[in-house]
C-alpha cells in the first residue's frame, strides 16, 4: 500500500462523505420547506419519496415495453413527473388534511403517519411487495476515472448535481421570488401578511405541494442508489426529520450545513468503526447535541412567538 | 374521600366500574384461554396508553419513544427469566453450558456483568420498575430544564427508539439482537404456558392495569393534575406563578415510563418472549395511535383503544389482510381529525356534542378556538385554577 | 380416489360448495358423515389416523400456511408462499393424503414476531392444523418454536439457516449453515486460489453466524485470512465507506450475506464504485433469483452465489416444477432457492404422513427419519436420521445478465449438521 494509493482512498472517501451528504440533503429539502417553515410534521414524507421513486420505475417499464430506444433520455422526464405528481398529491393532502390541522402541530405528525400507512398498502396493492428497480439508462451507471486508482461513481456525482440544482433553486424561489417574499411574511407572522392582502391559504398549499414534490424528485434520484418498496419511505424518515431538527428547523441553509455535517460523520465513523456502531454512534451524536442545544446549530434569528 | 378524589362524577365511576367488569368476569368468562392470553397481551399495551394519557392528553407532550421503556422493562424481566432457562442442565450442548444460548452462539464464554443482578428475581422486578423510570428522568430533565418541547421533543424520543433499538441489533451476543429473548418458559419455576399459569398472569395484569388507572386517575384529579394541564395549554403562565415546569415534566415522563416498563414485564410473561421490534419506531407510534383512538383524556379510554385497536388488528389481518392498513390508516386520520377524544370523547355526556360543537364555536370566537379538542377540560381547569378564559384560546403552540 | 370424488361432486352439486366452506370452518358434521360413508372403502378411518383431534375429516385435512403478506419481509416471503401453494395443488390433484384432500388456512404474520407467535398458537389451538408451513426469517422462528414445541404442532421451515437449532416439531427443508458456506468455500479457494477475505453481513443471527463460520473455516482449514467483518442494519442503504475499505484491503474475495433492501443498494453501489466481475471475486451466500429480480441482472453480472437451488438446474423434475410455477403465478416469475425448499414441504409431509400411516403429529415427528423425496426439483433430497435436517448438494452458480445463472459447480449430498463440531 503505498502513498498513492492511501491518497486515492482518501479521494473517494471525500467523495462517500459528499455522496451522503447529498442523499441526505435531498431528503431534508422538502421537509426543511414543510416542517421548518410552516411546521407541519409530516411523517408520509418518505412515502412522497416513494411514491416518485415508483413513477420512476413506472416510466421505466413503460419506455422499456414500449418505446427501448427512449432508454438513454427517460431519466430527466421521469424526474420531472416525479415532481409533478408528487407536488399534485401533496397539494391534494394539504386541502383535505393539513389546513384543517395547522393549530395542531403534533396532531399533524399522527394524521400524516395514518396517510402514510395508506399509501403504503396502496403502493403494495399496486406494484406489489416485492422491491423494484427501474432500468436505468447505462451512462449513469458505472464510474469515472480521474486516476487509475480512483473510481467516483457517476450515479453519485448525478445525485450531488441534482441536490445542489435543487437547493439552489429552492434558494432563489424562496428569496429572489416573489411568492418566496410571501412565503417568508406568512410564516413570521401570519395574521399580518393576511392583513397586508396576501392570500395564506394559497401559500401554504403551494409551500406544502411544493416540499412534497422536492421529497418526489429525492425518491426518483434515490431509485440511482437503492431499491423502492413500499415501506422504503419509511427508512428516510427519522434520518430526514434529524437533518432538518438538527439545522435549526426554520434555517434552509443551516438544513445544508447539517447535512453537510452529519453524512461527514456517519462516513468516517462507518469508516473506522463497524457499519452499525457508525450509524448509532452518529444518532447519539445528534440527540446528545440537540438535548444541550435544542434550537438546532443555527437558529433563526426570527423572536419566537 | 379517595373515593370522591378517584372519580369525580358518577359517570366517571359507572365508566371504571363497567371496564373492570369487562376485564374481571366478562372477557374470562366469554373467551377460551387462547384468546383471553390474546387480550391480556394487547392489555399489556394498555399501560402505555395510560402512561400517554398523563404524559401527552394531561400535560401536552407527545412521545414518540414509548416503546423504548415498554421494552426495557420487558427486557428486565426477560433477562431474568432466560437466566432461569439457561440452566447448566438444559444448557449442556453449549461450548459454555449456563448462559443464555445467544450468547454461545456469539462466542461470550462468560456472562456480562450487567446480566449478573439478574439472576436474583427482586432484583429483576426492582429494575423493572426502576431501569425505565430513571432513563425517562434523565433524559426529561436533560430535555426539560433546556424547555425542549412539542414537536422536538417527538422527534428526538422517535430518535432515542431508533438507537437503542439498532443498538440491541447491534450487540447480538449481549442482547440477543434482532431475534431478542426467545423461548422463556418458567418463572421461579412455575410454567408460565400452562391454562393455570396463562389465566392468573391475564388477571395479575388487569389487575396491575387497573390500579395505574387508578393511580393516574389521582394524579389527573388532583392538584398535581390541573398543573399539569395548565402546562398542557399555557406554560409560560405556570411558570410566572413559581411552578417548576421541568420538575412537573420530568415527573410525568418519568411516571409514564415507570407504568410502561411494567406493561413490558407482563408482555414478557404473557408472550413468552422479547425483541428489539417492539422497541422501535413503528410500535411506539402504534401505542400513541391506540391511545388517540381510545381518547388521550381518558384512562378508561386509552386502555378500551389498545384493546380496540388490537383487537380490529387480529380480526381484520386473520379475514382481509390487505385492507388492515388502509382501515387503520383512515381510522385513525379521522380520529385525528374529526374526535380527537377518541372513543371516549364520544361515549362521554356531551362528547359527541361537543365536538360537532365545534366548528361554530370556532366561527363565534374565530379560528383559534380550543383546538386540541379538549373544550371541555379547559374549561373546568380555568374554573379551579383560575386562569382567565382569555388565555386558553391558544391553546398549543 | 378420483372417481369417488367426482361422484360426490355429481351426487351433491348444490352443496358441495357451501359445505366446503364451511367444513373449513370446522361445523356441519352432517356432511361429513355422509361423505365419510361414500369414502370409507378409500380413505383409512379419521378415528385411525387422527388420534389428537386434529382437523381432520374423512375427505379433508387442513394444514396451515404462515408467511408475511405484508411489511417489510413480504418481498421476500412472497415465493414461499406460491411454492406451497403450488405444491398443495399438485398433491390435491393427485388425490390428497391419506385418500383427503389438503385445505390451507393463510395467516399473515405481517412481518412482526409476536403476530407470528399468536398465529401459530392460533393455528394450532383454535384451526388445529395438521401441519404448519411457514416462517422465513430466524426471528419469526424463534418466535414461533416454543409454541409448536408446547401445543405439539409440525412446522415445515424453508429457509437456509444458521442452523444451531433442533426441534422435534420442526422439519428444515432448507440448509442449515454449514451444508451451503464449506462447500462454496472449498470450491472458491480451489477454483480461485483465494486466500483473503472480506465478510459483509446484515445485521442479525443468521448473517453474524455465517460469518462465523465462514471464518472458521477460511482461518482454519483452507489456512486464509479474514481481512475484514462487517455488519450493517437491515435497511441500511450508504456502502460508500465500506467500499473504500474494501478497496484498501483488496482482499481476493467479497463475502456477501447482506439481505433485504440494503443488498440492492450494496450491489449497485459496488457497480458504480467500478467493483465489476472482471476485477473483483464476489461469493455470496444471501442472492437468489428472488433478489436478482431487486438487484438487477447488470448489477450482479459474473458474481457467484452458493445455494443448493437455481431455477437454470437442467434436470426433469425442475423442468417440469419451473412450467408449472410459471404456468401458475405468469411467464416473468423466478424461482429462487427458498422458493424451492418451500415447494418440498407439502410434499415431505405427504411422504411422511403415507409413511407414518397417520396425521398424528408425534408419529409423523418419529416417521421424518430418513423420507425421501424424489421428485424434489433440486434433486434427491432425504430427511436426515436424526435431526430434522435435509441431505442436500450445494451448488455455485454465476449469475448473468438476464438475472438467471449458470451452474458451474455441484457438491455431493451434504450431511446436516446444525450443531457442527469445529465451527462454533
Amino acid at each position: 500500500m503505498n502513498l498513492h494509493e492511501l491518497w486515492s482512498i482518501f479521494v473517494m472517501q471525500g467523495f462517500a462523505g459528499i455522496s451522503l451528504f447529498s442523499v441526505l440533503l435531498l431528503m431534508g429539502l422538502g421537509l426543511a420547506l414543510i416542517f421548518g417553515q410552516m411546521g407541519v410534521i409530516n411523517m408520509a414524507h418518505g412515502e412522497f419519496m416513494a411514491l416518485g421513486a415508483y413513477t420512476t420505475y413506472f416510466c421505466s417499464t413503460l419506455v422499456q415495453d414500449h418505446a427501448p430506444r427512449l432508454l438513454p433520455f427517460y431519466f430527466p422526464l421521469a424526474i420531472v413527473l416525479a415532481f409533478v405528481l408528487s407536488a399534485a398529491l401533496g397539494a391534494f393532502v394539504e386541502w383535505a388534511m393539513i389546513r384543517h390541522l395547522y393549530k395542531r402541530p403534533l396532531d399533524t405528525l399522527l394524521a400524516s403517519w395514518g396517510l402514510s400507512l395508506i399509501m403504503q398498502q396502496t403502493y403494495r396493492s399496486i406494484f406489489g411487495a416485492r422491491e423494484v428497480t427501474p432500468t436505468l439508462p447505462e451512462w449513469l451507471m458505472g464510474s469515472f476515472k480521474p486516476t487509475d486508482a480512483i473510481d467516483i461513481p457517476i450515479n453519485g456525482v448525478f445525485v450531488l448535481a441534482l441536490a445542489l440544482a435543487v437547493t439552489g433553486g429552492l434558494v432563489i424561489f424562496m428569496f429572489r421570488t416573489p411568492f418566496g417574499l410571501r412565503l417568508r411574511a406568512t410564516v413570521q407572522n401570519r395574521a399580518m401578511s393576511n392583513a397586508v392582502g396576501i392570500n395564506t391559504k394559497l401559500v401554504d398549499r403551494l409551500a406544502f405541494s411544493i416540499g412534497c414534490g422536492i421529497a418526489g424528485i429525492a425518491g426518483a434520484a434515490f431509485t440511482t442508489i437503492g431499491s423502492t418498496g413500499p415501506d422504503s419511505g419509511s427508512r428516510y424518515i427519522v434520518d430526514a426529520f434529524l437533518v432538518v431538527v438538527f439545522g435549526g428547523a426554520a434555517n434552509l441553509l443551516g438544513s445544508v450545513a447539517s447535512a453537510f455535517g452529519i453524512a461527514q460523520a456517519q462516513s468516517i465513523l462507518e469508516f473506522f468503526l463497524d457499519g452499525t456502531k457508525g450509524k448509532v454512534a452518529t444518532l447519539l451524536f445528534i440527540v446528545v447535541i440537540l438535548m444541550f442545544r435544542p434550537q438546532g446549530l443555527f437558529p433563526s434569528k426570527v423572536r419566537s412567538s | 374521600m379517595l373515593f370522591k378524589t378517584l372519580f369525580k362524577s358518577r359517570a366517571e365511576f359507572l365508566s371504571y366500574a363497567a371496564l373492570t367488569l369487562l376485564l374481571v368476569v366478562v372477557l374470562p368468562v366469554l373467551l377460551p384461554v387462547f384468546r383471553l392470553n390474546l387480550f391480556g397481551k394487547y392489555l399489556t399495551y394498555g399501560f402505555v396508553g395510560v402512561g400517554l394519557v398523563l404524559l401527552w392528553g394531561r400535560c401536552g407532550i407527545l412521545s414518540l419513544g414509548q416503546g423504548v421503556f415498554f421494552g426495557i422493562g420487558g427486557y428486565c424481566m426477560a433477562m431474568f427469566l432466560k437466566l432461569e432457562a439457561s440452566d447448566p442442565i438444559t444448557t449442556k450442548i453449549q461450548s459454555t453450558p449456563g448462559i443464555p444460548d445467544f450468547m454461545d452462539w456469539n462466542q461470550l464464554t462468560h456472562l456480562p456483568f450487567f446480566w449478573e443482578p439478574f439472576k436474583h428475581f427482586p432484583v429483576a422486578l426492582l429494575a423493572v420498575v426502576l431501569v425505565p423510570t430513571a432513563l425517562a428522568f434523565c433524559l426529561g430533565w436533560a430535555m426539560f430544564q433546556r424547555r425542549v418541547g412539542g414537536v422536538y421533543f417527538a422527534i428526538i424520543t422517535q430518535a432515542i427508539a431508533l438507537i437503542i433499538s439498532l443498538g440491541i441489533d447491534g450487540n447480538q451476543g449481549y442482547t440477543g439482537g434482532r431475534n431478542g429473548i426467545t423461548d422463556l418458559r418458567t418463572l421461579l419455576g412455575w410454567d408460565i404456558r400452562s391454562t393455570s399459569a396463562q389465566y392468573i398472569l391475564y388477571f395479575a395484569c388487569v389487575f396491575f392495569l387497573l390500579l395505574c388507572g387508578l393511580a393516574a386517575k389521582y394524579i389527573i384529579n388532583t392538584r398535581m393534575g390541573r398543573v399539569l394541564v395548565a402546562i398542557r395549554d399555557r406554560e409560560d403562565r405556570v411558570r410566572f406563578s413559581g411552578y417548576d415546569v421541568a420538575l412537573c415534566r420530568t415527573f410525568v415522563f418519568a411516571l409514564a415510563a415507570l407504568i410502561s416498563g411494567v406493561g413490558g414485564a407482563f408482555f414478557v410473561l404473557q408472550v413468552g418472549f422479547m425483541s428489539p421490534s417492539l422497541i422501535g419506531i413503528v410500535p411506539s407510534i402504534e401505542m400513541v395511535i391506540f391511545t388517540a383512538v381510545g381518547g388521550r383524556l381518558s384512562v378508561v379510554g386509552a386502555i378500551l383503544g389498545s384493546l380496540i385497536v388490537n383487537l380490529g388488528k387480529t380480526t381484520f389481518s386473520e379475514a382481509i389482510p390487505e385492507l388492515w392498513l388502509f382501515l387503520m390508516g383512515g381510522t385513525f386520520i379521522a380520529v385525528v381529525m374529526f374526535f380527537p377524544n377518541g372513543v371516549a370523547g364520544l361515549m362521554e355526556p356531551g362528547g359527541w356534542l361537543s365536538t360537532k360543537l365545534e366548528p361554530f364555536k370556532a366561527m363565534l370566537f374565530g379560528r383559534s378556538g380550543p383546538g386540541s379538542g379538549a373544550g371541555n377540560e379547559v374549561v373546568e381547569v380555568v374554573k379551579n385554577t383560575s386562569v382567565s378564559i382569555a388565555q386558553t384560546t391558544e391553546v398549543t403552540k | 380416489m378420483k372417481m369417488l370424488s367426482s361422484c360426490i361432486s355429481g351426487l351433491a352439486p348444490a352443496v358441495a360448495k357451501p359445505a366446503a366452506a364451511t367444513l373449513r370452518r370446522g361445523f356441519l358434521t352432517a356432511m361429513v358423515g355422509l361423505a365419510a360413508s361414500l369414502h370409507a372403502t378409500a380413505a383409512p378411518p379419521t378415528a385411525e389416523v387422527n388420534t389428537t383431534g386434529l382437523s381432520i375429516t374423512d375427505t379433508t385435512v387442513t394444514v396451515g400456511q404462515l408467511h408475511s403478506a405484508t411489511g417489510t419481509m413480504a418481498i421476500s416471503e412472497t415465493g414461499s408462499i406460491q411454492a406451497e401453494q403450488l405444491a398443495i395443488d399438485q398433491i390435491n390433484a393427485a388425490g390428497g393424503v391419506l385418500g383427503r384432500q389438503i385445505k390451507v388456512i393463510k395467516e399473515d404474520g405481517a412481518s412482526d414476531w409476536p403476530t407470528f407467535a399468536e398465529k401459530a398458537k392460533k393455528l394450532l389451538v383454535k384451526d388445529k392444523v395438521a401441519a404448519v408451513f411457514g416462517c422465513w426469517t430466524s426471528a419469526s422462528r424463534k418466535a414461533v418454536l416454543p409454541v409448536f414445541e408446547k401445543e405439539n404442532g409440525m412446522l415445515y421451515y424453508p429457509t437456509f439457516y444458521e442452523g444451531l437449532e433442533e426441534s422435534k416439531n420442526v422439519i428444515y427443508t432448507g440448509q442449515e449453515a454449514t451444508q451451503q458456506i464449506i462447500a462454496g468455500l472449498d470450491w472458491i479457494a480451489k477454483e480461485k486460489g483465494a486466500k483473503t477475505f472480506y465478510l459483509i453481513g446484515s445485521d442479525y443471527i443468521w448473517p453474524r453466524t455465517s460469518a462465523k463460520i465462514a471464518r472458521k473455516h477460511i482461518e482454519n482449514v483452507l489456512k486464509g485470512t479474514v481481512v475484514g467483518e462487517e455488519f450493517y442494519a437491515l435497511g441500511h442503504t450508504q456502502f460508500g465507506s465500506l467500499i473504500n475499505k474494501i478497496k484498501l484491503k483488496k482482499p481476493d474475495v467479497i463475502y456477501g450475506i447482506v439481505v433485504g433492501g440494503s443488498n440492492v443498494s450494496f450491489y449497485k453501489q459496488l457497480k458504480a464504485a467500478g467493483i465489476t466481475s472482471d476485477k473483483q471475486t464476489v461469493l455470496t451466500i444471501s442472492v437468489t433469483e428472488d433478489e436478482v429480480l431487486g438487484i438487477g441482472g447488470e448489477n450482479l453480472a459474473g458474481f457467484y452465489s452458493s445455494m443448493k437451488y437455481f431455477q437454470s438446474l437442467d434436470n426433469p423434475n425442475n423442468t417440469a416444477f419451473v412450467k408449472a410455477f410459471k404456468e401458475k403465478y405468469g411467464e416473468k416469475s423466478v424461482i429462487g432457492d427458498v422458493t424451492q425448499a418451500g415447494y418440498l414441504g407439502p410434499w415431505l409431509w405427504k411422504a411422511t404422513v403415507e409413511k407414518a400411516g397417520s396425521f398424528d403429529v408425534d408419529k409423523i415427528a418419529a416417521a421424518s427419519s430418513g423420507v425421501e423425496f424424489k421428485g424434489a426439483p433440486e434433486g434427491y433430497v432425504r430427511i436426515h436420521d436424526k435431526n430434522h435436517h435435509l441431505w442436500s448438494k450445494t451448488r455455485i452458480g454465476q449469475w448473468n445478465l438476464d438475472g438467471q445463472a449458470k451452474v458451474l459447480f455441484e457438491s455431493g449430498l451434504i450431511e446436516p449438521d446444525p450443531f457442527p463440531k469445529g465451527y462454533q
